[in-house]
């Protein structure tokens, strides 16, 4: 991860070669730490230069556990113009969306205000966001589609958010994050859901997020490893709530895609719901199907970063269990861990399936077919 | 389902404190008196309520008391219907949810003088696990090395979710005093309830704790392993109890990735995630959290790339499988001797150990 990247000559870049693709998880970042002045109200810029947003862990400026990278992104990722990595819209086209032929890259800020523990700040960053994603990326570029980033911890402020921006073609989901000062069931969030299947958008809920609970059951740990591989127990616990809170239940038509979270992990925590709902389903009698059934039917997962066995039968075994039509490509791009394209299936897959993985499911989901 | 053979190791079964008081005699007149005079009831944790249908099978539930607490019915329910050579008791009375050390330190040594006096001694079959609370290190080690003296302890007891990851440096004196003197270390589920339960917080339901268990094996398995807690304890074997194993394949694939891509953070660890798993990390076998089919669970199997990680449980008198169908169907010859034999022998040492008190088997 650390090589120094040297400055290469510029090639030519195959484009037409390539199958058109959809990329499920693009990090869009600002150029500056004003970026978003032009869509926040006056009062707010006093306040991010005086006291900052204070999220729910004690580090002013960076994550509790330092990045592998800077800014968690590729070293070659910086565009010409300056800036972080992610911030250019010309560069992000040179160096990713023409060359991968990315047919449709949903964007999904993060370091946004979400999960503030100011909510009135949050909730004015959110909507600044959200402004900002179709000034500066979506109405540049049709390929783009925005994500309704909302003011999660206050469920009533986020679902008129949700409403301010339903019917915008820009935005095909609500975006959440993992990671939350209660596990994502819980009835506070309930409006989010509400307002996002009355819009008939997904939710999709990003690892990572910092609502104040340790990454694990047990306390702190020492590591960005940690928090990085305990990203995928957090939304196993997350997706657990979900269900057995019986929010699709409630919400018989709202679709959540796991994003960023791994998948591999899916038919083991079905598998165990289900166990443990067969001994102790009277506690949660909201409940009319198996655990497992609500997840096969209204859960999507993006594929970065794709795990990876020594034996990729292995995978592809995860795979039948999931269902090739349940997968969405993604890159994660401009981040450090980003899984290229051309390598994350190798060959023996059929057509059918490899359409349906790199464009064809997100297409349908996202109501783009 | 798949026949047990005769002479398993039974590697999680769960004798029960029937109240309290129980520990009483076994506590001195300070704690004695405390208990009595601050009218302390019982000690029973939230991760297994006494009548929720997870503490205990229906056919195993006994018509008064808890589950587990009569030592006759594990005999006839457990030992002799599985014709068991050896069944490790792992007492979950909740000794690790109070606060003080000193209060801790006290029921944990309570406990452990119980379980010799009253299971071991009356029950040649068994072994114990000397059950420790992290709220003092110092004490911790002090109680495994008393209780190490009984050759019938096998194992350290812990449980998965505590106040910090088990990989922490500050609980490197258990392991270390685990590998000197010949005990596993056991995870067993179950939460001292000093953080939430869930990674995201505090849920609504009993059913949310129990799948959580799962999650809370996958960071300690993190933690312990990027620590560098086998770098430094080659010899330690540590067994994952009631966590559920097909978890382990896809959690391993994520580790190793990221491992391979953020090795430069914790340089000491030695080697890939995955062979410190198959050296070092064991398994009770239930519960099997997979559909009943065998094409699947040999499929998991394979995913598994070893047939040394799974040791013989029947997690009696919880509530895991029925009948006598304590293994799945289609486990080869080969694998139940594995599984029921020879793993287990491999991890706990102190099995082939002749015992030091009157109790040979």
């Amino acid at each position: 991860m650390n090589i120094q990247v040297r400055e290469r000559p510029e090639q030519a870049l195959p484009v037409v070669a390539k199958t058109a693709i959809a990329d499920c998880d693009i990090h869009p970042a600002r150029a500056t730490p004003t970026e978003l002045y032009p869509w926040l109200a006056r009062r707010w810029h006093a306040h991010l230069e005086t006291i900052g947003a204070p999220a729910y862990h004690g580090m002013m400026g960076g994550p509790p556990y330092p990045k592998a990278q800077p800014n968690a992104s590729r070293r070659d990722a910086y565009p010409p113009e300056g800036g972080p990595q992610g911030s250019s819209l010309s560069f992000m086209q040179k160096q990713h969306l023409d060359p991968n032929n990315v047919a449709l890259g949903v964007l999904n800020p993060l370091g946004t205000g979400q999960g503030l523990r100011n909510h009135e700040l949050a909730a004015a960053l959110c909507s600044a966001i959200n402004d900002w994603q179709i000034a500066k990326w979506t109405s540049q570029d049709s390929r783009l589609k925005a994500s309704i980033v909302v003011a999660n911890e206050d469920g009533p402020t986020a679902a008129a958010e949700i409403r301010k921006r339903a019917g915008d073609k820009s935005f095909v989901q609500v975006l959440l994050l993992s990671r939350n000062t209660e596990p994502l069931g819980q009835r506070r969030y309930w409006p989010i859901y509400q307002a996002a299947e009355e819009a008939g958008l997904p939710v999709g809920i990003h690892a990572f997020g910092y609502g104040g609970n340790p990454v694990t059951a047990s306390g702190w740990p020492s590591y960005y490893i940690e928090e990085m591989v305990g990203h995928s127990q957090c939304q196993q616990s997350a997706l657990a709530s979900l269900v057995l809170e019986g929010v699709f239940e409630r919400f018989p038509k709202l679709d959540m895609i796991m994003i960023e979270a791994g998948f591999g992990w899916a038919p083991s925590l079905a598998w165990r719901l289900d166990k443990v709902w067969q001994r102790l389903r009277s506690e949660v009698p909201h409940l009319t199907r198996p655990p497992s059934e609500y997840i096969s039917e209204r859960v999507w997962w993006t594929t970065q970063p794709m795990e990876d066995p020594e034996k990729r039968e292995h995978l592809f075994d995860v795979i039948d269990w999931i269902g090739w039509d349940r997968l969405l490509f993604a890159t994660d791009y401009p981040h450090w861990d980003y899984d290229d394209p051309s390598r994350v299936l190798p060959a023996g897959v059929s057509a059918g399936n490899r359409e349906a993985f790199y464009l064809n499911n997100a297409l349908k989901l996202y109501g783009l077919a | 389902m798949t026949a047990p053979i005769a002479g398993g190791v039974d590697c999680d079964v769960h004798p029960a404190v029937p109240h309290l008081t129980s520990l009483l005699p076994y506590l001195n007149d300070y704690w004695r008196d405390q208990v009595t005079t601050r009218g302390m009831t019982d000690l029973i944790s939230q991760s297994y309520p006494t009548y929720s249908p997870i503490s205990s099978r229906p056919d195993w539930r006994p018509a008064q008391g808890k589950p587990g607490s009569n030592l006759d019915d594990m005999r006839a329910q457990a030992l002799d219907r599985f014709r068991v050579s050896h069944a490790i008791c792992n007492p979950l009375y909740g000794v690790q949810m109070v606060f003080s050390e000193d209060m801790a330190d006290a029921f944990c040594r309570a406990l452990n003088d119980w379980l010799a006096k009253e299971w071991l001694d009356r029950e040649p079959r068994l072994r114990g696990s000397i059950v420790v609370s992290l709220q003092s290190v110092e004490r911790a080690v002090a109680e495994i090395e008393r209780c190490a003296q009984d050759t019938r302890f096998v194992q350290v007891l812990l449980l998965v979710m505590g106040d910090m990851p088990l990989g922490r440096r500050a609980y490197w004196p258990i392991y270390a005093a685990a590998e000197r003197l010949g005990l596993a270390v056991g995870i067993h589920a179950g939460s001292a309830y000093h953080n939430p339960p869930t990674s995201v917080g505090w849920g609504s339901y009993h059913i949310e704790d129990y799948v959580a268990q799962a999650q809370a094996f996958q960071t300690q398995l993190t933690s312990l392993i990027v620590e560098g807690v086998f770098a430094r304890h080659p010899g330690l074997k540590m067994v994952m109890l009631e966590s559920g194993f097909t978890w382990l394949p896809p959690f391993l694939w994520r580790l190793h990735k990221f491992w391979r891509g953020l090795r430069m953070e914790t340089p000491w660890v030695d080697r890939a995630p995955l062979e410190i798993v198959r050296s070092n990390i064991r398994f009770s076998l239930q519960p099997i959290d997979a559909p009943p089919d065998p094409v699947t669970l040999n499929r998991l199997f394979d995913h598994m790339q070893s047939d040394e990680l799974l040791l013989f449980s029947t997690d009696y008198p919880h509530w895991q499988f029925e009948g006598d169908a304590v293994l799945p169907e289609g486990l080869s010859d080969d694998l139940v001797r594995k599984i029921m034999i020879d793993n287990p022998r491999a991890t706990y040492p102190r099995l082939k150990v002749p015992v030091a008190k009157e109790t040979m088997p």
